[in-house]
């Protein structure tokens, strides 16, 4: 965000003002409400598993809806246009849908507490140890860049000083996580999705009417720089960096769609833990399910107003998009991350551009909320309870969580400075990120379906296979290997996936394999079926509750998106 | 499940309720600014679009069907299985 900070001072007024704090109260008051809720450690942290589906399946969509998401597709929507959809459609609900059918009921039979701790009972205390202390600081650091971003906005939009707004959004964030726990968290990410699409979904109309509705958009998009090609979906060259047609479709396919994408999904325990807090089975395989609805739609309100301001705002369209394109800085100064704000600027009135506003700042707490959420889980169950203070009573734990999500909000602080020194640090972090994603998913598919597998394969695949990813890296990075786009990440993690798994075969071959006693609920082949079984009466009764019959309808109707698009 | 009610405190705090506060709030401040307080300035911005008006009532019927969802399938706290058969389908939204 380098544009002079006046050029982006949006013109909020009184009323914006008071529709900002409005939605700030009702934070803080969610937070007071879900206090009551908690009296034991798995209410505050899996909010005692009694949500319902609808519930914790908008939390799924809302606590990845973040910073990164909405800035970062946006921005991605101006530069490369509908190509970016991939990372909704083929990036994302594949791996929801096999996280729901597949995964889930391992996750949730096993009624263990954490992703890590999945881990600990399949492969025991090395492999444990490794997830949990490189996802308890991975979500630190991730956090602190969500704040981070958060304050810079306040910053540009209305004038704070960064260090004023990043301390506030720190104190409401702490404020309700540590007051209500989980479910403070998932509630307010339901709020927040309300908030997102109520900022997002007028500002796409009015950008469409504005550039002449969604023909108007086609012809601006296909006679300015990048061309025709950004207007449907495959094969997207220009997203990926690969020149060839089938080069660029596998990358997405098997990179993106498969190793980044199921990696993410399917073991980010950020995610899970909102399946995890669900009332029943059936419950659990339903929300990554219900959450893929909306997470279909999202990008026409997410990547739409970043083509829309690729054409319509002065700053990024014509020349300065082409400038930026080639990698270079526009004449005007600004870059495609401020697409959206720029839009806000140029066509939202007042009282219509505080709710926006709202919108954007809730998105960026709420995704600061569910890292914090994730991280206080992790690390009392998974690092303070099984290796440092063992059998306390229930009550210390739940103590401990309060006072360890005070700790990781002054340490998301700290880590929020440090962002600041960087210019694309996201960037990086994200890439980071999925390179430990990619191993874990490759470990835990492996170790799911292959009972042989063993303890020591479970941490050497998972050391190994990040770093191969973090190989990749280093040569697209240095230049060594040519990958312009987002390529390298798709190769990197590809890297990870094949590595972890040669790996772990290989050394299981080498060593003993756990007693199959051990492993009940933990492997497929040695799980009674009932166990894995749903209920299929009660709440969970009916046609349009069954997660099989749900996940079909998902897969036809994306089906149908990509062909349109 | 058995016969016990397990009786949770979840049922007081319906998110809904929130949710409608929310839009319902918003959606009137953002009408009564789009019907009575619109300058040029802000129809030119849009292009001639009166966005606060649109977006306000917009929400307000969100926030009316939102409400009647709440009204038609109440949070309820399980009930003794006996009772349950017939209210079950429509116990809680999932």
């Amino acid at each position: 965000m380098t544009v002079l900070a006046q050029d982006l001072r949006l013109d909020a007024n009184a009323i914006d003002y008071v529709l900002l704090a409005f939605y700030f109260a009702l934070v803080l008051g969610i937070g007071y409400l879900a206090r009551k809720q908690v009296s034991s450690s798995l209410d505050f942290f899996l909010s005692g598993r009694s949500l319902p589906a609808w519930v914790t399946g908008l939390a799924f969509v809302a606590a990845n809806l973040g910073a990164i998401e909405v800035m970062g597709m946006s921005a991605n929507g101006a530069q490369y246009g509908l190509p970016t959809v991939h990372y909704f459609w083929v990036g994302a609900i594949p791996a929801m849908l096999f996280l729901a059918i597949v995964m889930m009921p391992f996750y949730y039979g096993s009624k263990v507490r954490s992703v890590p701790e999945f881990m600990l009972r399949r492969f025991g205390k090395p492999a444990h140890l490794v997830n949990g202390i490189s996802f308890a600081a991975a979500q630190i650091l991730i956090a602190g860049a969500n704040l981070f971003l958060l304050a810079s906005v306040v910053n540009l939009l209305l004038g704070w000083p960064l260090w004023l707004s990043i301390i506030l959004a720190a104190v409401i964030v702490l404020a309700y996580t540590a007051l209500g726990g989980l479910s403070a968290a998932i509630y307010n990410e339901v709020l927040q999705f309300f908030v997102i699409v109520a900022a997002l979904l007028p500002l796409t109309l009015v950008g469409l009417h504005e550039v002449g509705g969604w023909e108007g958009l086609v012809d601006k998009v296909a006679s300015g720089p990048g061309g025709e090609e950004q207007l449907s979906s495959w094969p997207g060259n220009q997203l990926t960096g690969f020149g060839d047609n089938f080069l660029s479709v596998l990358g997405l396919v098997f990179g993106l769609g498969f190793v980044l994408s199921f990696g993410y999904w399917t073991t980010n325990f950020v995610e899970v833990q909102r399946a995890m807090a669900s009332k029943s089975m059936s419950a659990a395989q339903r929300t990554p399910i219900i959450g893929a609805f909306p997470k279909m739609l999202v990008p026409f309100i997410v990547i739409i107003p970043g083509m829309i301001a690729g054409v319509s705002v002065t700053e990024l369209s014509g020349e300065n998009k082409a400038a930026l394109m080639a990698g270079e800085p526009a004449p005007s100064g600004a870059t495609f991350n401020d697409a959206l704000l720029l839009l806000m600027r140029d066509l939202l009135p007042n009282g219509m551009l505080g709710i926006a506003i709202a919108g954007l700042l809730a998105s960026f707490m709420a995704g600061m909320a569910a890292n914090l959420s994730a991280f206080n889980t992790v690390f009392t169950y998974d690092i303070w309870q099984s290796y440092i203070k063992k059998d306390k009573p229930d009550g210390y734990y739940l103590r401990a969580g309060r006072v360890v999500t005070a700790c990781a909000t002054i340490l998301a602080i700290g880590t929020a400075f440090i962002a600041s020194t960087y210019s694309n640090l996201m960037d990086y972090l994200q890439q980071l990120f999925s390179f430990f994603n990619a191993p874990l998913f490759a470990t835990f598919i492996l170790g799911m379906f292959w009972k042989r597998m063993t303890a020591t394969a479970g941490w050497t695949g998972l050391v190994t296979g990040t770093g191969a990813a973090i190989g990749v890296f280093l040569l697209a990075e240095t230049g060594v290997w040519d990958l312009p786009g987002q390529g390298a990440s798709f190769i990197g993690a590809g890297a990870a996936f094949v590595v972890d798994i040669v790996v772990s075969v290989v050394v299981t071959m080498m060593t003993k394999p756990k007693p199959e006693a051990q492993l009940v609920g933990l492997v497929y082949s040695l799980t009674p079926k009932e166990k894995l079984r749903r209920s299929t009466v009660g709440e969970d009764a009916g046609w349009y509750r069954n997660p099989g019959l749900l996940a079909g309808i998902v897969l036809v109707l994306t089906i149908v998106l990509n062909i349109f698009f | 499940m058995g016969s016990d009610t397990r009786k949770r405190t979840t049922g007081a705090f319906d998110v809904r309720l929130v949710i409608a506060l929310l839009t319902g709030v918003y959606g009137a401040v953002i009408t009564v600014l789009g019907i009575g307080f619109v300058s040029d300035e802000d129809l030119a911005k849009a292009g001639g679009m009166n966005i606060n008006l649109i977006a306000g009532i917009g929400m307000l019927v969100f926030t009316a069907l939102f409400l009647l969802w709440v009204k038609l399938r109440p949070l309820t706290v399980p009930a003794p299985e006996d009772e349950e058969d017939d209210e079950s389908a429509s116990a809680e939204q999932g």
